[in-house]
């Protein structure tokens, strides 16, 4: 078969190291945030990016789709993260290394990089890759499949910010991607508040994730062992320009108050009654 | 990354099946599926015959996080790698490791024979015969307490083709169920119920020439071989399952609360949660150092001994307290903490009973110490 004369596909996945999903969070002594000497992993929503990557691949023929890239922004313990992007099927990865926060209660530090800040590193190896070009070895990116938003922060940005900053579509929340490779463009259905919505966006273009797009593989032994050897580039924030200085400060992190044991009501009247008196009701 | 992934699939894939495999007696075929699609049934085994490559830590590491869910599961995965695996990668030749390794790390599950009615312990007193005839052979005589056979498809198998030579007509040979491996009995469990313990016939049951690993007269060799490794493969095992009970009924002791308080408050409580972590502890050590000898190529006999020896005592102990720890609701299956100790016993007695490994033990203490 004769290959597409168009260029074939480069797929980026940012992904982020974020505490993982089961811990019991607790509030740190400092109230700056969270205990973060706690089991991490994957953002999960990360993981249904990666897995949407490698899907597009096997659906659209392994020759579509060019490189499917796992890029993060995190300390030197991110590494994890991006072998677990390579070991489900990644073809490369790149940390974008930030230094160990100095001590634990340095919550500016300690904490994740913010959204803008991220938006504008990815934004800037983005750029990188288009100026050097396919004939450069650079990997003009096509597609970027993030998050919809990370279980640490919940601040569902960055893809929304990366897209205003590149200019191109976005579809966020995506519960469904179809590709049309020809046309290059994909049609994406969004989970919005008042059901589902159907958009199609001309490529290069962001996605984010939502819960349902899919259910990410288990890593496999032989492709964890195959992981090892792929390659992985490391970079600093200034070798792309990027100053990642938070722009916002968290003043106090506290629990939310302990719940108060409700009362028990004998009728409907009896409700109405409670909620009038509490003053939820419009009456 | 290895114990990470092992952990979410035996906790996604295979916990829910735990209880209904039990109380059935019965192996879930998705499991064994799942187990050969994440390669953890070709842990050691090189990537040129469709197996992960990966050490025998690794493995160790495997059949660890898997027996903390179902020790079960976790002794078909360390049979199937520590010692079928095994003895194909270090006694077959390249055709055989050719014609073999590819099927064990991607559908055919595979079963070591050894054991028989008149000989366990005293293993090398088999009575099972391979006569020759012409190039071939013919097997005649029955296996017992065989793990894997129910659902095995590859059966390593050891009988004697002279037994005027005593152990030195042992031989090791390998066959596959259509050839005329008969089960004749299933075994009704107290412990490992899913794990299928089967009886075995062999009437005369052909065996071409090919199919003779490491050379004839070489089966006592590779047995002992193998099964000094294998031990560390059940220590593994043990100390997953002591782990999988401590961190089941520990967590129910801080939420239970009598007299005012969570129970596990009561210093009584924690002191023995603090004797029970500490032998873990100590018996998780002594696995990892004997797997770490093994796979830096020193001597480790002595010390495989004592982790499998060891480790399975402290899985019984464990796991007796933990029942203990949740009570009645302990004594209920409906938590899966009587599972754990029904299913440590058989620690104690087979891959080599307590009372074999420190004899084992004892001997190198001897050798070390006497003139």
């Amino acid at each position: 078969m004769r290959p597409s004369p168009s260029r074939l596909l480069n797929i980026l996945v940012p992904v982020k190291r974020a505490v993982d999903y089961a811990v019991k969070i607790r509030v740190n002594s400092s109230q700056t945030g969270v205990d973060l000497n706690v089991k991490h992993s994957m953002n999960p929503f990360d993981e249904i990016a990666v897995e949407e990557a490698i899907r597009l691949r096997e659906k659209h023929s392994p020759s579509t789709i060019s490189s499917i890239q796992a890029i993060t922004i995190g300390p030197p313990k991110s590494i994890d993260t991006l072998r677990t992007a390579l070991a489900m099927g990644a073809d490369s990865a790149v940390h974008v290394e930030l230094p160990e926060s100095s001590s634990s209660s340095d919550a500016a530090s300690s904490s994740s990089p913010e959204p803008l800040g991220v938006a504008k590193t990815l934004k800037a190896w983005i750029d990188k890759q288009q100026q050097k070009g396919e004939g450069g070895g650079g990997k003009p990116v096509d597609l970027v499949i993030l998050g919809k938003q990370s279980i640490d922060d919940d601040l569902g940005q960055t893809g929304q910010m990366l897209a205003g900053l590149l200019g191109w579509g976005q579809a966020t929340y995506a519960s469904k991607i179809e590709l049309d490779v020809e046309k290059k463009e994909a049609k994406v259905m969004r989970e919005i508040d008042g059901g589902s919505e159907e958009v199609r966006v001309k490529l290069p273009m962001i996605v984010t994730t939502d819960l349902r797009l899919n259910e990410p593989r288990y890593a496999s032994l032989p492709n964890i062992m195959k992981a090892k050897k792929k390659p992985v580039e490391k970079l600093k924030p200034s070798d792309l320009g990027v100053d990642l200085t938070p722009i916002m400060e968290t003043l106090k992190v506290t629990e939310p108050p302990k719940r108060v044991g409700g009362g028990k009501v004998e009728s409907v009247d009896e409700l109405v009654e409670k909620l009038k008196e509490h003053g939820f009701t419009a009456v | 990354m290895i114990r990470e992934t092992v952990r979410r699939f035996a906790t996604e894939v295979v916990q829910p099946k735990v209880r209904e495999m039990d109380e059935k007696e019965q192996m879930d075929p998705s499991i064994i599926q799942g187990l050969f699609e994440q390669g953890l049934m070709g842990i050691e085994t090189p990537s040129e015959f469709g197996g992960s490559e990966s050490s025998f830590t690794a493995a160790i590491i495997a059949i660890e996080e898997l027996a903390k869910v179902d020790p079960s599961v976790s002794v078909m995965c360390d049979v199937h790698n520590t010692l079928v695996n095994t003895v194909l990668r270090s006694y077959g030749t390249e055709e055989q490791k050719a014609k073999w390794l590819p099927l064990l790390s991607s559908e055919k599950l595979g079963s070591f024979c050894l054991s028989e009615p008149a000989s366990g312990s005293d293993a090398f007193a088999l009575q099972t015969k391979a006569q020759k005839v012409g190039d071939d052979y013919v097997l005649n005589g029955t296996k017992m307490w065989i793990t894997n056979s129910y659902e095995a498809d590859v059966f390593l198998i050891f009988a004697n083709i002279d037994p005027s030579k005593g152990y030195k007509g042992i031989t090791c040979f390998i066959a596959t169920k259509d050839m005329g491996i008969e089960i004749a009995k299933k075994e009704q469990k107290l412990g490992i119920r899913a794990s299928s313990t089967c009886t075995l016939n062999f009437d005369g049951v052909k065996i071409p020439k090919e199919n003779v690993i490491g050379g004839e007269g070489k089966g006592y060799k590779i047995a002992i071989e193998i099964l000094n490794e294998g031990r560390i493969g059940i220590a593994a095992q043990m100390i997953g399952l002591a782990q999988g009970a401590f961190s089941l009924s520990v967590p129910y002791t801080y939420t239970r609360t009598q007299f005012g308080q969570p129970i596990g408050n009561f210093q009584g409580m924690a002191f023995q949660f603090a004797e029970a972590a500490t032998e873990i502890e100590a018996a998780r050590l002594l696995t990892y150092n004997a797997a770490r000898r093994k796979d830096n190529g020193l001597p480790f006999v002595k010390e495989a001994a004592m982790a499998k020896w060891y480790s399975s005592q402290v899985a019984q102990s464990v796991t007796g307290k933990a029942i203990e720890w949740m009570g009645g609701l302990g004594f209920t299956r409906e938590t899966g903490v009587e599972k754990f100790w029904r299913d440590s016993k058989i620690g104690a007695i087979y891959e080599g009973t307590s009372n074999i490994q420190l004899q084992t033990i004892a001997r190198f203490i001897q050798k070390e110490h006497s003139q």
